[in-house]
C-alpha cells in the first residue's frame, strides 16, 4: 500500500492480472512481504484477533437473519425457534452472542496496548482516530443486536438507550419519538435496529479497510516505540507474524469455545429470556459488561444532560488523546511515571465496570454506613463511580497533557535492534551457552 | 526475500532429510485448521436444512368423506399441494385400459394407488417437469393439464404428451380406515 513493492509475478495470469488489477501485488505487499518490527509482542495480535471476531459476527449474523422474525409478535419466537428447531441454531447464536463479549474483550485489549505504547502518537493520529470510530461503529451495533431478541432487557434497554437522546435541549424529545417512529420503543423500532444491525458491521467492515491502510503507511508501532530505522529492524510479516497470530488467534478461539460450549449465558442476563413486557421494568437493569463503564459514568452524574453528556465526553476524549498527550516518548516502558498512571487508569475502568452493575446506593464495604456526602451514602457505588470518572476525565484532561511536560523518560534505545544486540546475552562466547537468556 | 532474513532457518532439505520436521509441523497445523474449517462449515450449511418444526409437519391426516365421487380435493402437504382424487368408474376403467399404451413412465393403474381402493388416487400436485400445478381435468386424457407447458396427464396421473418426463408423484401414504388416510 505504501513504499515500492517486491512483488514479482510468476506466472503469466500473474503477469496478465498485475497489469490490470493489481489485487496479488496488494495481497502480497500487506499480508506477504510487509516489513514488520521484529520486536512485537503478544499485545500486538489482537488486531488479527479482531478480524477473525469480525468475520465470526458476519457470518453467524447472515445465518441468524435467515431465521430472525424482526416483528414484535414473532422476534422472540424466532429466537427460541433458532435455539430449538433450526439444525445448529443453537450454536450459531451462541457464537454470536458470545462473539460480541469476545470481540469487545478483544477491542479494549487492543485499545489499552495502544494506550500504553503510544501508538495513537504521530505519525499514527488517523489510525489510532479510524479505531475509535470502528469503536462506536461496535458499541451501536452491540446495543442495536442486544435489542433483536425482545427480551426484558433488549426491550427496556432499548427505552434507556433512545431516551438518552431525550436529555438534549430543544430537539431531544422530536429525536427520540424520530427514533422510536412512534410514542415509544415497539414495532417500528425493533424493524428499523434491525435493519440498522444489518448495516452497521458493513460499515465497520468498510471502517477496517482504511483502519488497515493508515496502518500500513506508516507501518506498525512496537514495544520500544522507536522508529524502523533500517532493514535490520523488520522481518517480513510472513511466515514471522502470520504464524505468531495464527497461535493467539487459536489461543483466543478456545477461551471463545469454552463461553460457547460449557457457559453461553455466563455473561448475558437472564431477564433477557423473558419476553419483552412494555409494561413492567425488570427491578434490576444493566446493560451488557462491555457497556458498564460507562453506564457507571453516566449514572455518577446527579443531571439528565450532564449525565449523557459525561458518557459520550468520555469516548469522545479518546478522539482527541492524540493533541492531550504532550510526551515525545511513545511506549510507556520508558516513561515510568506515566506507567504508574497507566496502570491506575486500567483499574480505574475496570471499577467502573463493576460499579456500573451494582445498584448505586448499595455499600461497597457491606454493613458499613459512613456520612451523607451531597445526595448519597460515601460507601457507596455511586460515589466510588465518581471519583474513579474523576480520574478517568483527569488522566487525559491533566495527567498526559502535564506529565508530557514534567516527567523524565528513560534513555530510549536507539533502534528497535540496538536492545537485543547489546544484551549481554549476545555476546559471541555466551549466546550459545545461555539462549534462554537472549532477549 | 526469504533468503535476505537474517537468522533464517537453513534448508535442511539438502541434508537429504526428506519430509523434515518442519515439513510435517506445516502439514499438521494445515490439517488441523483445515479439519476445524470444514468441521465449521457444517453446521453453517445444515442450518438451512429443514428445521425440526418444519419436519414434525411433515405429515397431515385428511378425512376422505370430503370428497365426493369425480370430485378433487387438494391440501396443502409440505408446502406443496396433494390432489385427493375420488374417481369415477369411467375414470378408473379409461386408466385400466391403457396400462398398455405407450408410455413415456410405463406404470399400471394397480400401481398408483392402494391394493382395492382404485377409487382414491393421492398425487403430489406438481407438474414433474418444473413444478406448476396442473388443473383438474384438463387435457387430452381427461386426468391434468399443466397450464405452464401443456403436459397432458391421464386419468391415473401419468405423463402422457408435452414436456414432463415423469408421471405425477404419489406419496407416501397409507388408509387409517376406510375414511383416513395419513399422508408422509
Amino acid at each position: 500500500m505504501s513504499g515500492h513493492s517486491n512483488y514479482e509475478p510468476k506466472t503469466g495470469i500473474e503477469r496478465w492480472l498485475d497489469t490490470r488489477l493489481p489485487i496479488v501485488r496488494l495481497a502480497y505487499d500487506s499480508i506477504i512481504d510487509f516489513p514488520t518490527p521484529k520486536n512485537l509482542n503478544y499485545w500486538w495480535t489482537f488486531g488479527g484477533i479482531l478480524a477473525v471476531c469480525l468475520g465470526i459476527q458476519l457470518v453467524t449474523g447472515i445465518i441468524l437473519a435467515m431465521h430472525y422474525v424482526p416483528h414484535v409478535d414473532h422476534a422472540f419466537a424466532s429466537v427460541e425457534h433458532i435455539m430449538r428447531d433450526v439444525n445448529y441454531g443453537w450454536l450459531i447464536r451462541y457464537m454470536h452472542s458470545n462473539g460480541a463479549s469476545m470481540f469487545f474483550i478483544a477491542v479494549y485489549i487492543h485499545m489499552f496496548r495502544g494506550l500504553y505504547y503510544g501508538s495513537y502518537k504521530a505519525p499514527r493520529e488517523v489510525l489510532w482516530i479510524l479505531g475509535c470510530v470502528i469503536y462506536l461503529l461496535m458499541m451501536a451495533t452491540g446495543f442495536l443486536g442486544y435489542v433483536l431478541p425482545w427480551g426484558q432487557m433488549s426491550f427496556h434497554g432499548a427505552v434507556v438507550i433512545t431516551n438518552l437522546f431525550g436529555a438534549l435541549p430543544l430537539v431531544g424529545e422530536a429525536i427520540t419519538t424520530w427514533l422510536w417512529g412512534g410514542f415509544a420503543v415497539d414495532n417500528p423500532t425493533l424493524n428499523r435496529f434491525f435493519s440498522l444491525h444489518y448495516l452497521l458491521p458493513f460499515m465497520i467492515a468498510g471502517v477496517v479497510g482504511l483502519h488497515i491502510w493508515a496502518l500500513h503507511v506508516p507501518g506498525n508501532n512496537n514495544p520500544a516505540g522507536v522508529n524502523v530505522k533500517s532493514k535490520e529492524d523488520t522481518v517480513p510479516f510472513h511466515p514471522y507474524y502470520t504464524v505468531k497470530d495464527g497461535f493467539a488467534i487459536t489461543v483466543f478461539l478456545l477461551m471463545f469455545a469454552s463461553f460457547v460450549f460449557y457457559n453461553p449465558n455466563a455473561l448475558g442476563h437472564p431477564d433477557n429470556y423473558i419476553p419483552a413486557n412494555p409494561l413492567v421494568t425488570p427491578s434490576h437493569i444493566v446493560p451488557e459488561w462491555y457497556y458498564l463503564p460507562f453506564y457507571a459514568i453516566l449514572r455518577a452524574v446527579p443531571d439528565k444532560l450532564g449525565g449523557v453528556l459525561m458518557m459520550f465526553g468520555s469516548i469522545g476524549l479518546l478522539f482527541v488523546l492524540p493533541w492531550l498527550d504532550t510526551s515525545k516518548v511513545r511506549s510507556m516502558r520508558y516513561r515510568p511515571t506515566a506507567r504508574m498512571y497507566f496502570l491506575i487508569f486500567v483499574l480505574t475502568c475496570l471499577v467502573l465496570g463493576y460499579c456500573g452493575g451494582q445498584l448505586p446506593d448499595d455499600h461497597v464495604i457491606p454493613g458499613l454506613s459512613t456520612f451523607m456526602l451531597l445526595d448519597a451514602d460515601l460507601n457507596s457505588f455511586v460515589w466510588l463511580s465518581r471519583i474513579a470518572t474523576l480520574y478517568y476525565f483527569a488522566y487525559f484532561l491533566i495527567v498526559l497533557p502535564v506529565l508530557g511536560l514534567t516527567e523524565t523518560p528513560l534513555p530510549q534505545p536507539e533502534s528497535i535492534s540496538e536492545p537485543v544486540l547489546s544484551h549481554p546475552a549476545n555476546a559471541p562466547a555466551g549466546a550459545a551457552a545461555s539462549p534462554e537468556k537472549r532477549g | 526475500m526469504a533468503d535476505t532474513v537474517v537468522g533464517a532457518n537453513p534448508d535442511t532439505h539438502a541434508a537429504g532429510e526428506d519430509p523434515n520436521r518442519r515439513d510435517f509441523i506445516h502439514i499438521a497445523a494445515a490439517v488441523a485448521a483445515g479439519g476445524a474449517v470444514v468441521g465449521l462449515a457444517w453446521p453453517f450449511i445444515d442450518q438451512m436444512n429443514p428445521s425440526a418444526d418444519t419436519l414434525a409437519l411433515a405429515s397431515i391426516e385428511f378425512d376422505l368423506t370430503k370428497v365426493a365421487e369425480g370430485q378433487q380435493v387438494t391440501l396443502k402437504w409440505r408446502g406443496k399441494p396433494l390432489f385427493v382424487r375420488n374417481r369415477t368408474g369411467a375414470e378408473i376403467a379409461a386408466a385400466v385400459k391403457d396400462d398398455n399404451a405407450q408410455l413415456r413412465d410405463p406404470q399400471t393403474d394397480e400401481e398408483r394407488h392402494k391394493p382395492g381402493k382404485a377409487q382414491w388416487l393421492v398425487l403430489v400436485g406438481t407438474c414433474t417437469h418444473l413444478g406448476c400445478v396442473p388443473t383438474f381435468g384438463g387435457g387430452d386424457y381427461g386426468g391434468w393439464f399443466c397450464p405452464c407447458h401443456g403436459s397432458h396427464y391421464d386419468t391415473s396421473g401419468r405423463i402422457r404428451k408435452g414436456p414432463a418426463p415423469r408421471n405425477l408423484e404419489v406419496p407416501e401414504y397409507a388408509f387409517l380406515s376406510d375414511t383416513k388416510v395419513k399422508v408422509g
